[in-house]
């Protein structure tokens, strides 16, 4: 069974949720081959060998450094049918999604994403997947010789199963039409955590009572090596961008471990973050709802218990 | 201009999900409906488009008899007609084909609907319609302007997003901020009590997917409180008990 794993590319590197998806593949028992898209750091490929690809195949045109969305379900399908592969696994996200869906009805497959665990294939080909926004699950079964999977973060886990294989070049045949959306700009947060990605979130709420006081939020995050969120209310306010807001219609993230600050928890934010591992919530008000969902509670002052949090979190360092 | 608006009808987002029949169907009891929460952006802005610059706005939903108070909203939001596909909306590829089938008669200009329904949450239907129509398609759209053939969008994407030109037609998922929400004023509701809403029988669609169980995640335990004044408290049980740390 050969299993094709697109590689995310982000700023010149891998995208970590592309090492679980290469784990995925790997664990279901497959021929893992990787392709990685755009000027890509040859070490970070050849390290997928680690991971348990066996293959890595590297479309590296600079013309594919911005994902295209159709450019790539072209190039992703050349390479299935190339590879003789009747599976891609990749990572959700905003390009591997809509790339998916494109695979998907070019190559006439099953089609599941958000998936969460691995396949059950005693009868059939049976994945598990998390639905209305983390709130529960559904198994269902995939019934094409085609399947194309998209995993959410932590369906499987990265661990070194092999070494560093060399990487082939692969070059991929694309037309005009495949580069009909055209991309002007974009512009990036750099040098921080992504929030779909990290590993620790800490969140600000309302209860921080305006933007000047995020410095006491970032600095935990960055001694932390987290990402930062924030509620509805604080993005619709403006006092953070909308790619920071958390919940059911911004980013669901499923952190390691998710601290929530002066939010209270409309059960729209708790869809959000309801896959994350630990959820600690700190608020002055004992009784919001947050606490129902936590699995650590300091009901007290936001400015207070935050830089002690701070400290104390130093010195384990 | 024709626009193509597509919605979903689905629970509330305060909605208790649980399931009946052997947790193989949804358990509607008690359960508020809404037009998804993305697809009432997409229906916003298209309703915008048809405000600033003329254009026909059509629904199309794929669903039971039930899903119609739902699309008469969406016709007093400012649609001008709906398309009710009569069949479940059991999955993505079925739903996508269904929109497709429809669209390709319909010489839609611009396909708009949300980025994901939230019952499902796939985040694919735009792309399967898209490649079905031989259209481009780009998601998540959080910003979106008409010159001339050309839409001038911003896309989400990690961290940041990303400005995009295309030309029409072409299939986008829409989320916040494209539009504000729009709530129905009295002139909307009456008038959509008499705007066309056409039934038709669904295609025939193999979608490789079959649902075999819904599961509910494991009850939560209770919460442990620490007091204000011991914060190293909880550092030590987030670094020994949580192993988060």
């Amino acid at each position: 069974m050969n299993i094709l794993v697109f590689i995310e590319r982000a700023e010149g590197t891998v995208k970590k949720n592309s090492l679980e998806a290469v784990a995925y593949a790997h664990a279901m028992g497959g021929n893992v081959i990787a392709l990685a898209l755009g000027e890509m750091d040859e070490q970070e490929l050849k390290a997928l060998g680690t991971y348990g690809a066996s293959k890595v195949l590297h479309g590296a045109d600079p013309k594919f450094n911005a994902g295209v969305i159709q450019a790539y379900a072209t190039i992703i399908t050349s390479a299935m049918t190339q590879e003789n592969a009747d599976i891609l696994v990749l990572s959700d996200s905003s390009l591997g999604t809509p790339v998916a869906a494109r695979v998907a009805a070019k190559l006439d497959a099953s089609l599941v994403t958000n998936v969460i665990a691995l396949p059950e294939t005693a009868s059939g080909f049976v994945v598990k997947r998390s639905i209305y926004t983390g709130k529960a699950f559904a198994k269902v079964s995939l019934t094409k010789v085609k399947k194309v999977i998209g995993l959410k973060k932590n369906a499987a886990e990265v661990k070194e199963v092999g070494s560093p294989i060399e990487v082939t070049p692969f070059s991929a045949t694309v037309s005009d039409s495949d580069f009909a959306t055209r991309i002007t700009s974009s512009e990036k947060a750099t040098g921080d955590v992504l929030l779909p990605e990290a590993n620790i979130v800490v969140s600000g709420g309302r209860g921080m009572k305006g933007p000047e006081h995020w410095g006491l939020i970032e600095s935990l995050a960055k001694t932390l090596g987290a990402a930062t969120g924030c509620s509805k209310p604080v993005s619709d306010m403006g006092w953070r961008p909308h790619h920071e807001h958390v919940g059911q219609t911004g980013v669901k993230v499923a952190p390691q471990l998710y601290i929530a600050v002066g939010i209270s928890g409309a059960i729209q934010h708790l869809a959000g973050v309801n896959s994350s591992k630990c959820i600690v919530v700190i608020n002055k008000d004992a009784d919001a709802p947050f606490f129902k969902a936590a699995d650590y509670g300091i009901a007290g002052d936001a400015f207070d218990v935050l830089p002690k949090l701070h400290e104390a979190i130093k010195a384990l360092k | 201009m024709k626009i193509l608006v597509c919605i979903s009808h689905v629970p509330d987002t305060t909605s208790k999900i649980n399931f009946t029949d052997n947790n193989t169907r949804f358990d509607s009891t008690g359960v508020q409906f809404i037009i998804g929460p993305y697809d009432d952006y997409a229906l916003a802005r298209a309703v915008e488009l048809k405000e600033s610059m003329g254009a026909s706005v059509t629904v199309i939903n794929v669903g039971l008899a039930d899903t119609e108070p739902t699309i008469r909203k969406a016709l007093a939001i400012g649609a001008d007609d709906a398309i009710r596909v009569n069949a479940e909306p059991t999955d993505s590829w079925f739903v996508a084909a269904q929109i497709a089938a429809q669209a390709k008669e319909g010489g839609y200009d611009l396909i708009l609907m949300g980025r994901e329904s939230i019952d499902y949450n796939g985040g694919v239907v735009h792309g399967i319609v898209g490649e079905m129509l031989g259209m481009p398609s780009v998601s998540p759209v959080m910003k979106l302007d008409l010159v001339g053939n050309t839409a001038k969008l911003a896309r989400e994407i990690e961290g940041g997003k990303e400005y995009l030109e295309v030309n029409l037609p072409f299939v986008a998922g829409c989320q916040e901020p494209i539009a504000e929400w729009k709530i129905p004023n009295m002139r909307g509701i009456m008038s959509a009590r008499t705007k066309p809403l056409k039934v038709v029988e669904p295609a025939s669609v193999d979608s490789g997917v079959k649902l075999q169980q819904f599961e509910l995640p494991p009850p939560k335990g209770a919460v442990k409180m620490i007091p204000a004044d011991q914060v190293q408290e909880l550092v030590n049980l987030l670094k020994n008990e949580a192993k988060v740390l």
